[in-house]
């Protein structure tokens, strides 16, 4: 795996032990130092979001051992957006004159999954998803289906959204972030309209053969377009959960997408209440911030407790797990794109 | 898990008509859709051509039935427009009486809008009308089309550069043959823009006459906007609702060509990859396919590097020709665009030619149709899209047997 996030998360070492909180509505990504990952000539002109996407997709091909992945499916919210803002503002500030092709170049979607396979020489399979709170679900919609049928054996397989100061102001104008800044560690103790803004980069190299290295079992995704209620989301989940042969029961942890926005947060309680009124259930987005990706980090998260067998202290989880087979995270995206992932200890 | 995947319904809406019977009859009458920008203010007017839907914002809303124009993008209403004809094409009434999915591709989003929207904002960030903006980012034309249809099951968008709509071919098809949907409405929308009229200016890879692909004397691509899409069921509702499809989607290929983000390989790596897998997908030998939907964008690398891959694949090649003389390259529609004149060209058994061809390919051995074809007997159809970032596509459409 390799995750860039607000938090230390890139060296696959420390597991969130220190971590970093600010008095803001906006988390920032730690950049680690891209030269180590992006060959020099092209550092400069790479986008950010680029290079957060290789920084992280070399990082987890180096920690799984794999050279080429036979695939390379991704997701992303909002694209290249700095790289998009940048053409789109020159262009009007010069009157479509005196303009130069790399950003436009830059700010296609497909950019970060296409620089990936580029460095990486890997000519197999390659997808971009590009909608909103589904973008990274639907990339592991397809890569559980590409493996589960044959068609791959490794993929490589992530998410990647940047945060830049014109998306903030834009979104702030309308009314996505906290208008009174808090702690972001403390951003489940004061509930507001509205969360704190994020971003950041996971990928992960599925494997169809389970290794010593294994962190988890990436088990099924759901995808819940525009639900009418939370009861419509508790019928969903339990069926999600007898697909896979589980019940309410047999879920060790639960990790919930909630952001602290007083608009959307109340039907992760509302299911929780339903479903899940006595199993352990923390919060993530305090780490990492809210953006269209967000479960990704999520993805990662789960994978690293999986396989540490600890749940990190900074996650206040609501009461010890007994044990830890099984996490379901469950996550929306402003109330319309809900989604469900199951993973397992391998 | 159905083994076959069918297509029983299409739509369309280009630059040379706003639905399938009027599509038909531009490709029958070797009409193009390109001509001059008429869409918005730029100071390329009466230098590039494009092919544009002639219809202001305004009287698109109202093809797509809707009210408050203002509310929309237009790849909003362009997807709308198609997608609605591809669900009557296939007689579709309530598409929540089988589990079906949309799958849309757009590689602009809402641009159309954000340009307005950057204007004030560039000068002053608490300026520029919010909902110009709102509809910005890729997935809101889907979900918009998604509710006005009424899907509610699986809704996603895929965006892969000019191959963004043949890769929502595939992945339906997969969602269907692994047993996630019984039906999917896949294709894709991309309006006109300011942003991409100026992009591929700046890589000087347009067209100032308009596009003539496979042609020694090409000079670039034209850009136009269109939306199409296909509906895809399976085996098993064709068989129990005594359905009659309109073809067969038999194989598929995705690939990437792994060489430099904008320009393709000169051997046709991806190209090549892309084709050979679809072909073994289908079982079909490179003999059985009787035309070949190219590419073909008309720019100096594209045509060269996939008629290399042609020459690679097959021999001899088989009758092939761009369409997009006729409609411009329509970017993350295209794959679905062309995907559906694949399916014209089954249904009437015509191949449509390459407009405003006149020199072979030095290069090359094999030169495009140049003229309208009747009476051909097209059992197989493959057709390429082929996108920035080497994302290399294709898909192969066969007649029913």
């Amino acid at each position: 795996m390799g995750c860039i996030s607000p938090q230390p998360t890139l060296d696959n070492q420390s597991f969130l032990e220190e971590t970093v909180s600010v008095e803001s509505n906006r988390l920032k990504a730690i950049d680690p130092n891209y030269k180590e990952f992006v060959p020099p000539e092209m550092v400069r002109r790479m986008g950010r979001i680029i290079k957060m996407g290789v920084a992280t997709a070399k990082t987890s091909l180096a920690d799984a051992g794999c050279q080429i992945p036979d695939a390379i499916i991704t997701g992303t919210g909002l694209g290249c957006i700095e790289d998009t803002e940048k053409f789109l503002g020159n262009m009007i500030k010069n009157n479509e004159e005196f303009l130069t092709p790399t950003a436009f170049i830059q700010s296609t979607h497909n950019t970060v999954s296409a620089q990936i396979a580029l460095l990486t020489k890997c000519h197999g399979y390659n997808f971009t998803y590009v909608h909103r709170g589904f973008s990274f679900e639907s990339a592991i919609l397809d890569s559980i289906l590409q493996i589960e049928n044959d068609r791959a054996s490794t993929i490589l397989l992530g998410a990647v959204d940047e945060l830049t100061s014109n998306s903030f102001q834009i979104q702030s104008r309308l009314g996505y972030w906290n208008r009174k800044p808090t702690e972001s560690l403390d951003l489940f103790e004061k509930p507001q309209n509205g969360t704190i803004a994020g971003e950041g980069a996971a990928f992960f190299l599925l494997d169809e053969k389970k290794n010593p290295n294994t962190y988890a079992v990436l088990q099924d995704v759901e995808m819940l377009f525009r639900p009418g209620s939370a009861s419509e989301v508790a019928a969903q989940i339990r069926l999600f959960l007898e697909r896979n042969e589980l019940t309410e029961g047999d879920i060790d942890l639960l990790l919930l997408g909630r952001n602290g926005d007083i608009r959307f947060d109340p039907i992760y309680q509302e299911v929780t209440a339903e479903l899940f009124p006595d199993v352990p259930s923390c919060g993530f987005k305090h780490l990492c911030g809210e953006y269209m990706t967000a479960s990704s980090f999520g993805v990662w998260l789960a994978s690293r407790i999986l396989k540490e067998q600890t749940v990190p202290a900074v996650l206040r989880v609501t009461v010890q797990p007994k044990s830890l087979n099984n996490i379901l995270l469950y996550n929306h995206y402003q109330g319309i794109n809900h989604s469900f992932i199951l993973l397992s200890q391998p | 898990m159905s083994k076959r995947i069918y297509i029983t319904g299409i739509g369309i809406i280009s630059s040379i008509g706003n639905n399938v019977p009027e599509v038909l009859s531009s490709l029958k009458d070797c009409k193009s859709g390109i001509g001059e920008i008429t869409l918005f203010p730029t100071l390329h007017k009466g230098l590039l051509p494009m092919a544009e839907v002639k219809l202001s914002h305004n009287q698109l809303t109202a093809l797509a039935e809707k009210e408050r124009a203002e509310h929309y993008t237009r790849t909003t209403l362009l997807g709308m427009v198609a997608a609605k004809e591809a669900l009557r094409s296939a007689g579709i009434d309530h598409v929540n009486d089988r589990r079906t999915g949309l799958l849309s591709a757009t590689t602009v989003g809402g641009m159309d809008r954000s340009e307005v929207f950057y204007q004030e904002f560039v000068q002053n960030p608490d300026k520029g009308r919010l909902r110009d903006i709102v509809n910005h980012d890729c997935g809101d034309s889907t979900e918009r089309i998604a509710t006005e249809l009424g899907v509610r099951h699986l809704v996603s968008t895929i965006s892969t550069a000019c191959s963004s709509s043949a890769n929502t071919i595939m992945f339906g098809a997969d969602l269907i043959r692994f047993g996630k949907a019984d039906r999917m409405i896949v294709g894709g929308t991309d309006s006109v823009t300011r942003f991409t009229l100026n992009g591929f200016n700046t890589l000087m890879i347009l067209d100032k006459r308009g596009c003539h692909p496979f042609d020694e004397h090409r000079a670039g691509l034209t850009l136009g906007e269109a939306a199409a899409y296909l509906v895809l069921e399976s085996e098993d509702i064709v068989e129990k609702e005594g359905k009659q499809p309109l073809a067969e989607l038999t194989g598929y290929g995705n690939a990437n060509d792994a060489y430099h983000q904008t320009a393709s390989s000169l051997d046709g790596t991806g190209a090549f990859l892309a084709m050979s897998k679809a072909l073994k997908m289908s079982n079909l030998k490179s003999s059985d396919i009787d035309y070949i939907n190219v590419h073909g964008t008309g720019t100096e690398n594209n045509d060269l590097s996939e008629g290399v891959a042609l020459e690679r694949i097959f021999d001899p090649v088989p009758l092939f020709s761009s369409t997009k003389s006729y409609t411009g390259h329509t970017l993350g529609a295209a794959g679905a665009v062309e995907a559906v004149i694949a399916i014209l060209s089954i249904q009437n058994r015509m191949i449509f030619p390459n407009l405003l061809w006149s020199t072979p390919m030095k290069e090359l051995k094999i030169k495009p149709v140049t003229e309208i074809l009747t009476d051909q007997n097209i059992r197989h159809v493959l057709s390429n899209s082929f996108g920035f970032g080497g994302n290399n596509s294709t898909v192969i459409l066969s007649k029913l047997t």
